[in-house]
């Protein structure tokens, strides 16, 4: 682990400033991916500027929604009965993930901008461009379980290992960033980005930008679901999951909202499924077809193939149980 | 009454639950240093140059240890332990180089400033039962036979009516105790001490010893508590060598080695994949008539091992033709070692599995069909054995587990959306007691002492010897103290094989016999006797195995194939029991164990690198709380005057034996999916589902 500078200021903007001016400054709040990496050399930053404490750890009614003080822990977050009635998916995706010392320590801006599992990317021996641009991606050819089968590039196939994200993605929440030049907005579905030429991105947030909130509209829709599919009952990143919001009225789909984890480099929003839907009447031939348009695209490395109908799969049954219909 | 039989609590349960335990790498000693390995980054090659400049520049770097600067060992034949002594690279991961600094965190940077140049050779790290490089061992693990060969396998498999003949997989496996493998090690007045987690401080200290060309009463290894070892601390990795190293390079000053868990990948040994080449042949009443296993398995180009995978095939059913082989295939990979119940565990999935298809293939009832092959003689020796109760432990697994109204059709019972299904699976461990164990009983201060240099590994040696010792000296039980975990006292052989309460307790009964025979029931002050084990003349005369039976009932998703096991029972047969909590907690530990490699456990090894790759308990899968439902451990009471004084076989290592086969059944009655290759998991039931 190299050294590094501490710094643990005394407000937000102060935080902001100080990593924006070093760009070998890191922000540290809940440290439940970041310290792994250290020990890991995965991040070598020479500062690390600690923001406990300086975003809200409150949740706040807000235009009919809610809005999620970046400070809050991913356990206080799962347990508010606010959250729990009016934004399921949400909930239950905060618990689908990680353990329940992870999600004590990790915290509502912090865990969409964990960084991917990858075994490749937490591995400085071998080539990763995620991690050392130019030197190759090593999940191509080799161990692609987790890994992408929608939106991926020749130079990375990662997959963003977040729940929490993907509900986030689904429910169309929106970004608050406190930045060297001052405060914006981003939607959520806009936040991460595809891999392409420069998979080193993660985000759309530049150097310094720290997200201060996340703002929830008012639900979208009163049927709701976080599906997460793994080998271990716990404590497993998704093979796929699949978060579900939905509207219907007289049988037919008014509205939709779908997100999909465990697949691509961002939480993927699924937007081809839901204009499918939009209009269709609930039931097996629309759900099927539903994952039909969206899976059109899907590109399945050897090794993962199986994702493709596992997630059509999972999709599929996640909509006949928001819709009241049985199992297989 | 007596104290074998007694569920008594662990003596060092508080000590374990309260952090008062030391273990190893936090024996409190004075101002120590710490180490970091530096590993190759190839898995084949020659060092060229090693930079170590940087690293030694970094304050707090106390040394920098490599082949050019670490002592030459006195003896290198084992070149696992033969570290830093030449340029070659043999597996990616091996270790290259040592920091040695004021904090651990010193260390660790310091490794990562270490840079090594080096010229890469092709390397060779993929297993395959097609390989034209196969080569037959000279014996396997520890001295077996390599094959066996009785009757005419081809002609009785061309003469039977119903055959199987099926490859099945086991995957690359790795320990993963919690605690990993570290030392605090001390050079001081020429005697070398190590407080080291290992499964026995007598075969450490004589490892080291040789190694380091000490004589032996100059080298002493402590360990009075283990976090777990499941075989990978039975024998001394490179690290414990590295430590001592350290040490002997700095005297005076302790220094501390702890692996990191990735480094635990590479460096503490593992379970080599098997490819299991099956072939039963049987007539229509599903006798068998020809046993057949295959197997192919691979070791280290360093240093061999071979497991003896085929080992239970050979004695578990009659059958008069049967042919057993094992072929390896050296690879630039880390050396690989025992792993609970090497051979059985992998040994009896195969097969298993094969009598469960079998069974399908006649319409008999798996449980019928393993009953129907039960052995009159150990079908290996032709000797009789000890003890067995199989058949017994078949019947009442089925009737606690409620086997008898199973419906045998595979894929037809849907419950809430998942499949269900059950299976069941014989199990197998051999019962032996080492030679070479010495126990000594002391009268001190009107309360018994009893030294042994054994290891308690979690198992729970430190109350279940006090039991033994005490029903000997017919004392109560709290009036005798134990002492184990210490070269100090009397030389005990490992911790492994299941041999430990068998053989040290051996040791105890023998010496408290002598001591009541030399000073009767009044003895004095520092009164003491002693005896040592021998070979167990029986053991020429009687076959002797411990046997059980495992169910397994399990649910799988009939959309997602999300596995599920919701139930798992088994029941042994091992002799006395000596203490049913203890005893209970290993049972289940092994078939928690099972369901782990059944399931989840699966080192992913690139042979792109060389090195596993999801080297970390995030990535390597174990089945964790929330996999682990209703797992129930039962056991007959079985008689065996023949396996030892005490009448007990070993337990540390059935509970692993059969489970992954019995869950495997589960899913192939639950399904209709016969997986053949572990761990089963969704990708491999998704076809199937409907």
């Amino acid at each position: 682990m190299k050294p590094f500078t501490y710094d643990s200021p005394a407000d937000a903007a102060t935080a902001v400033r100080t990593v924006a001016a070093d760009p070998s400054a890191v922000f540290l709040a809940g440290g439940t991916n970041l310290v792994d990496h250290l020990k890991l050399g995965v991040a070598r930053p020479g500062r690390v500027v600690d923001v406990t404490g300086l975003t809200s750890t409150e949740i706040t009614e807000q235009d009919g929604g809610l809005s999620l003080g970046a400070g809050v822990p991913n356990s206080d977050l799962a347990a508010d009965p606010r959250v729990r009635s009016r934004y399921p998916v949400l909930a239950q995706a905060l618990l689908a993930g990680a353990s329940g010392q992870l999600r004590n320590m990790a915290t509502t801006g912090g865990n969409p901008l964990q960084r991917t599992r990858c075994v490749y990317f937490q591995d400085v021996t071998t080539p990763c461009n995620k991690r050392s641009p130019g030197s190759g991606c090593s999940a191509i050819g080799g161990y692609t379980r987790y890994h992408a089968i929608l939106g991926a590039s020749e130079h990375c196939v990662a997959t963003h290992p977040s729940d929490m994200a993907v509900a986030l993605a689904a429910l169309d929440a929106t970004v608050r960033v406190l930045g060297p030049d001052g405060e914006r907005t981003i939607p959520f579905a806009e936040l991460h980005r595809l891999p392409g030429d420069a998979p080193e991105r993660d985000t759309v947030l530049r150097h310094g930008d720290l997200i201060t909130a996340i703002d929830l509209p008012a639900p979208p829709g009163d049927r709701q679901r976080y599906r997460k599919v793994r080998d271990r009952a716990s404590y497993a990143f998704a093979l796929v999951s699949v978060a579900a919001v939905l509207s219907i009225a007289d049988g037919v789909v008014q509205d939709a909202r779908i997100a999909f984890g465990g697949v691509a480099h961002k939480p993927w929003r699924a937007w081809q499924a839901e204009d499918s839907l939009r209009g269709a009447r609930a039931g097996h031939e629309a759900f099927r077809a539903a994952a039909d348009a969206e899976l059109a695209q899907a590109e399945a490395l050897p090794g993962n193939e199986f994702k493709v109908p596992l997630l059509a799969r999972t999709l599929v049954a996640t909509l006949r149980e928001l819709t009241g219909g049985q199992s297989a | 009454m007596t104290a074998i039989g007694q569920p008594l609590v662990r003596r060092d349960g508080a000590h374990k639950v309260t952090g008062a335990a030391t273990y190893a790498f936090e024996t409190p000693v004075s101002a120590p240093l710490f180490c970091h390995p530096v590993q190759s980054t190839v898995a084949r090659g020659r060092i060229t140059a090693i930079h170590t400049a940087e690293a030694e520049v970094l304050d707090g770097v106390v040394d920098v240890l490599t082949y050019r600067t670490a002592e030459r060992l006195a003896s290198t034949d084992d070149a696992e332990l033969a570290v830093l002594q030449d340029r070659d690279i043999a597996f990616r991961g091996q270790v290259v180089g040592l920091v040695i600094a004021e904090t651990s965190e010193i260390a660790r940077h310091g490794a990562e400033l270490v840079l090594v140049d080096h010229v890469e050779h092709e390397h060779d790290a993929e297993l395959s039962e097609h390989r034209d490089d196969l080569y037959k061992p000279a014996k396997v693990n520890p001295s077996f036979p390599t094959d066996t060969d009785v009757g005419d396998l081809d002609a009785a498999l061309a003469a039977a009516p119903v055959r199987i003949e099926q490859t099945y997989r086991t995957a690359m496996y790795h320990n993963n105790p919690l605690e990993p493998h570290a030392t605090t090690a001390l050079w001081d007045h020429d005697s070398l001490t190590l407080w080291d987690s290992t499964q026995g401080v007598h075969p450490s200290r004589a490892t080291l010893a040789t190694v380091f060309g000490l004589p032996p009463e100059r080298v002493r290894v402590v360990c009075p508590f283990v976090g777990g070892g499941f075989g990978s601390k039975g024998l001394p990795h490179a690290n414990v060598v590295l430590a001592a190293m350290a040490a002997r390079a700095h005297p005076g000053r302790p220094v501390k080695l702890a692996l990191t868990r990735q480094q635990m990948f590479s460096l503490a040994g593992y379970r080599t994949p098997t490819i299991q080449r099956m072939r039963l042949g049987a007539d229509r009443d599903g006798r068998l008539t020809a046993i057949g296993l295959d197997v192919v398995e691979q070791t280290a180009r360093l240093k061999e091992f071979a497991e003896q995978t085929a080992l239970p095939a050979r004695m578990m059913y009659a059958a008069p033709h049967r042919r057993t082989t094992h072929r390896l295939a050296a690879l630039d990979v880390p050396v690989p070692s025992w792993m609970r119940a090497p051979g059985e565990c992998p040994g009896m999935f195969g097969p298993e599995v094969a009598m469960d298809e079998l069974a399908g293939e006649l319409g008999v009832d798996p449980v019928e069909l393993r009953i129907r092959n039960e052995p009159a003689v150990d079908p290996e020796s032709g000797n009789p054995f000890s003890s067995r109760h199989l058949v017994e432990c078949l019947r009442e697994g089925a009737r606690r587990f409620g086997w008898e109204a199973r419906d045998p059709r595979p894929g037809v019972r849907l419950e809430d959306g998942w499949l269900v299904g059950t299976g069941v699976a014989a199990s197998v461990y051999p019962s032996r007691v080492n030679p070479g164990s010495t126990a000594l009983v002391r009268f001190e201060h009107g309360r018994y002492a009893v030294e042994i240099g054994a290891a308690d590994l979690g198992t729970g040696a430190w109350t279940v010897l006090p039991q033994i010792a005490g029903d000997a000296l017919d004392v109560p039980v709290d009036d005798v103290d134990i002492r184990i975990g210490d070269t100090r006292y009397p030389k005990a052989t490992v911790a492994g094989g299941s041999t430990g309460t068998a053989t040290w307790g051996t040791a105890i009964v023998e010496a408290a016999r002598a001591f009541r025979d030399k000073f009767g029931r009044t003895p004095s002050h520092g009164d003491e006797a002693e005896a040592t084990t021998e070979k167990n003349p029986e053991a020429q005369r009687y076959a002797m195995y411990a046997f059980g039976a495992q169910f397994a009932e399990a649910r799988v998703h009939a959309d997602t194939g999300e596995i599920r096991v919701p139930r798992l029972l088994g029941v042994f047969a091992a002799g006395r029991i000596v203490n049913p909590r203890t005893a209970r907690s290993q049972l289940l530990g092994g078939m928690t164990m099972g369901l782990s490699m059944a399931l989840h456990e699966d080192s992913v090894l690139d042979p792109r690198f060389g090195h596993v790759v999801n080297h970390d308990l995030a990535e390597y899968h174990v089945s964790v709380n929330a996999d682990v439902a209703d797992v129930q451990a039962h056991w007959l009471d079985e008689r065996d005057e023949h396996v030892n004084v005490l009448g007990s076989k070993g337990i540390g290592e059935i509970g692993i034996v059969g489970t992954a086969a019995a869950v495997v059944n589960a899913v192939h009655h639950a399904t209709g999916a016969r997986i053949r290759d572990l761990p089963v998991t969704v990708d491999k039931v998704l076809p199937a589902l409907p």
